[in-house]
């Protein structure tokens, strides 16, 4: 990819002394306006990969560079703090994230004072408010994070970071604690931003039927490494990887796929199982079919990289690769 | 933003935090008659002579009287005038429980911030030194300071302030804990701020109430402390507080039913007590957005 947004190169994030890897060598490109979906189960580690990037989890191996400059440990001071300010990120829960001491007018202001941001700071907050659609943005301003609901709360974040004029912005969740009545516009407000300002976005989503409204690519990650990445189309569309299809096999509106309901144990990462990480609970291990294959031995045993199968479309599965071939 | 900006945003936020203490009734009470004995401190010396109740010009006084005209609040048993000695000794007990308790907050408030902020090796060492005073016994080593340093009010600041800062520390070790792993917190990280941000606008200001609170009960306290170190014989023998006019009337005015000579400092202690935690419960309602009545 030529000129990308991010470049996150063998990313490992360690909890525990280094005994757990939340995030087992990751690489991932994000381009210009470009919307990334990030797919997985609950502690597959997406939420820490992004949080690495941002900074708030430090590197164990690996680098990520935001518009060719490296952000986190190698990076220093106000070099450092440049770069902050081109990646800004968004929380699950809107409440948690404002200090609830800080009117909203603070919580706007807060990134701007930081970077020691230049013009009229009344203005550019009231500017950002009505961006992100709260409306006269005089109404807002003077009041406390609990007297907004949660969507106006995600809205105020969502200002807070656009203000900023971030090149990426990493979106943890952004609608899961959401009304769904009120989701469909925060995407839309989200897609808003991509068309507008060119900014590129990161987004981490249990819910695929997200990744489908707003994403231009989709990776899917599985105990920390991702295991496949395309276009969001190709991907979900023609799922390659086993634990992709049995992604996409329970959601109602993808009836072509056989449904398959995982078995197993939820993935420990302080337990990965040696060879595919996923061979454990893979219905095509399962179900005989690597067996047939011949490649059986090597999802037990063959720990792998992703590999492409399309244009753009990369695929971590020895069974597909052996299909392919 | 430049430094002007901030400050006007300051004294703003202030003056807007005094519009709501004021429409507090109860609150305003408590400052008046806190005040008051504030006043009442300062003016003693402008009034009358510190020399005026000394014993060897009161051997014409009648001993032990009631109020009188002469006497507002009557006489103690070697015929000093206990009004004086009331306003006299408010002096001493507001100037030990205010010195004692900045002392007492600022050193825990410090340490408690700077362990649970850093954690690590940090936390590790300020708290085993906090451990260390922690069970260092009270009495004890306020006895051998007193012995050790000059007598004085000084010396009795520096032992209540030096003992008491312990438990301060720990608790706003564990509140600064919690604070830090607010996801607030993991915001203004991700908008970029340093350290000094982080515990200025974010950790500081959510402390505070527990500070404040924490306040309201230190000064009692240390006022009873100073008590306590006079009827043990560590208190300043030249000065008169509320404390030993307390501690000299339990042995004989009681009994003898001269209810002047221990109502008065023991309604003074109770007044400035409740005053502040009337106050100090007020301040942090209007500090904390979410206690604001709508």
């Amino acid at each position: 990819m030529a000129d990308p947004v991010l470049r996150a190169q063998h990313v490992q994030v360690r909890f525990d002394a280094g005994r757990v890897r939340a995030v087992d060598t990751v690489s991932l490109e994000v381009g210009r306006g470009e919307v990334v979906a990030l797919v997985g189960e609950s502690g597959c580690g997406k939420t820490t990969l992004i949080r690495s990037v941002v900074g708030l989890e430090p590197l164990a191996a690996g680098s990520v560079e935001v518009e060719g400059r490296p952000i986190g440990s190698s990076g220093k001071g106000r070099a450092l703090r440049a770069v902050r300010r081109r990646v800004q990120m968004i929380f699950q829960d809107p409440t948690g994230a404002l200090n609830p001491r800080h009117s909203i007018y603070e919580a706007v202001a807060e990134g701007l004072r930081i970077h020691k941001v230049k013009g009229d700071e009344a203005a550019l907050v009231s500017d950002a408010l009505a961006a992100a659609g709260l409306r006269p943005p005089e109404r807002y301003l003077r009041r406390f994070p609990h007297e907004l609901s949660g969507g106006q709360k995600q809205r105020v974040l969502i200002a807070a970071a656009m203000a900023l004029q971030p090149a990426l912005l990493l979106a943890d969740e952004p609608v899961a604690s959401l009304d769904a009545s009120i989701r469909g516009e925060i995407l839309a407000l989200m897609r808003s931003y991509v068309e507008r300002d060119g900014v590129s976005i990161v987004a981490v989503t249990h819910d695929l039927g997200l990744a489908w409204n707003i994403a231009d690519r989709v990776a899917v990650m599985y105990l920390g490494r991702i295991v496949e990445v395309g276009p969001a189309e190709a991907v979900l569309r023609s799922p390659q990887h086993p634990y992709t299809r049995a992604l996409l096999s329970v959601v109602p509106e993808t009836g072509h796929l056989e449904q398959q309901i995982l078995t197993g144990e939820t993935p420990d990462p302080s337990k990965v199982p040696s060879g595919c990480r996923f061979h454990p609970r893979c219905p095509v291990v399962a179900s005989g079919e690597a067996a047939r294959l011949g490649i059986e031995d090597r999802c037990r045993g063959v720990d792998l990289e992703l590999e492409v199968v399309a244009e753009g479309h990369e695929v971590a599965c020895h069974a597909v690769s052996v299909r392919s071939t | 933003m430049s430094a002007a900006v901030a400050w006007a945003r300051r004294r703003a936020s202030a003056a807007d935090a005094w519009r709501r203490l004021r429409r507090d009734r109860l609150a305003m009470t408590a400052l008046i008659v806190l005040v008051a004995f504030v006043v009442m401190a300062l003016i003693a010396p402008l009034v009358s002579d510190r020399a005026d109740f000394d014993a060897i010009n009161t051997g014409g006084n009648p001993t032990n009287s009631s109020p009188s005209g002469q006497f507002v609040l009557g006489t103690d048993g070697l015929g000093r005038s206990m009004a004086l000695q009331v306003m006299w000794g408010a002096r001493i007990s507001l100037l030990v429980g205010f010195s004692a308790t900045v002392l007492m907050i600022v050193l825990g408030v410090v340490v408690g911030l700077a362990a649970g902020f850093f954690g690590g090796w940090i936390d590790a060492v300020l708290m085993r030194i906090t451990d260390w005073f922690m069970v260092i016994p009270f009495l004890p080593l306020a006895i051998v300071l007193a012995s050790v340093l000059e007598r004085g009010v000084g010396t009795i600041v520096l032992v209540i302030g030096i003992t008491s800062w312990p438990s301060t520390a720990r608790l706003i070790r564990s509140q600064v804990l919690s604070i830090r792993e607010r996801l607030y917190v993991d915001r203004a990280r991700a908008l970029g701020a340093g350290k000094g941000h982080i515990i200025g606008r974010h950790i500081l200001p959510n402390v505070t109430p527990l500070i404040l609170a924490n306040t309201t009960l230190a000064v009692p306290i240390a006022i009873l402390t100073e008590t306590t170190l006079s009827f043990l014989g560590l208190g300043d023998p030249t000065q008169v507080s509320w404390g030993g006019l307390l501690e000299r009337a339990g042995t004989t005015a009681v009994k003898a039913g001269y209810w002047w000579e221990y109502l008065p400092p023991g309604v003074g202690i109770v007044l400035v007590v409740l005053a502040f935690t009337i106050i100090g419960r007020a301040v942090e309602e209007v500090l904390d957005p979410r206690l604001r009545a709508r």
